[in-house]
């Protein structure tokens, strides 16, 4: 099917733009909201359910795949989905060019250094550092 | 409206304060003993708790919020009445949900 045929609104737009993949970005949001929903409630269940909130108790939980993997997902998807919410903020309060430029790319150097900490941080955990 | 904007202010909270406390807390997991003490006497400072307080009900405000979102992503609930409602709901059920979250956390059913 050519562009334009789609009978949905994502499809009428998907591979338009100046970049072609303006729709796949929008889509690209959505799915990644739909998994923070779970591993949202993953996290908040899971916190609940520990017997206790101790360092032990924690890092052991964190060590065990089970833990660990949901993990790693929901602090890649959560600063991704961040990056992805502040970004859109930024666009509609910050108007200055310069100052968008600026802001924007705190905003990325902040969230990658940030997540790679949290994630370095899983990894000490698991294999024991 | 007020639905919507909450959805950034909670969305923007949990961006800053959530993750940096998230990210806190894991590195004083990994660090070990005197780093994660340090994190556990800063969370039950008075001022830890109303900040751990405030970020539960942002999570579930933006959840319920973002559910909201994802069902109007598909084309429905525009309709006034059922979108008023869902949006009035998002802000009982948070409030709901923050209280459940705390009466679990402090044991209140056992």
């Amino acid at each position: 099917m050519s562009r334009g045929e789609s009978s949905t609104p994502l499809g009428k737009v998907r591979g338009l733009g100046s970049a072609h993949h303006g729709g796949e970005h929008w889509l690209r949001e959505r799915l990644n909201s739909a998994a923070m929903l779970f591993l949202g409630l993953w996290l908040v269940v899971s916190l609940l359910l520990l017997p206790d909130l101790g360092r032990d108790t924690l890092g052991e939980w964190l060590a065990a795949p089970s833990g660990a993997v949901p993990m790693i997902l929901f602090v890649i998807l959560a600063f991704q989905h961040s990056v992805d919410g502040l970004k859109v903020v930024i666009d509609d309060y910050v108007h200055d060019e310069a100052n968008r430029l600026l802001v924007t790319g705190l905003l990325y150097f902040a969230a990658i250094g940030a997540g790679a900490l949290a994630l370095f941080s899983l990894a000490a955990i698991a294999f024991g550092a | 409206m007020l639905v919507s904007i909450l959805h950034r202010v909670t969305g923007s909270a949990l961006s800053v304060a959530g993750l940096a406390i998230l990210t806190w807390w894991l590195w004083a997991i990994a660090d070990g003993g005197p780093s994660y003490d340090r994190f556990v006497e800063y969370a039950l400072s008075p001022l830890g708790i109303a900040v751990l307080v405030g970020l539960t009900w942002a999570f579930w405000q933006h959840l319920l919020s973002g559910i909201r979102h994802l069902v109007m992503d598909i084309g429905a609930g525009f309709e006034l009445r059922i979108n008023k409602l869902f949006a009035v709901l998002t802000i009982a059920g948070s409030l709901f949900l923050t209280a459940l979250t705390w009466a679990i956390a402090l044991g209140v059913f056992q």
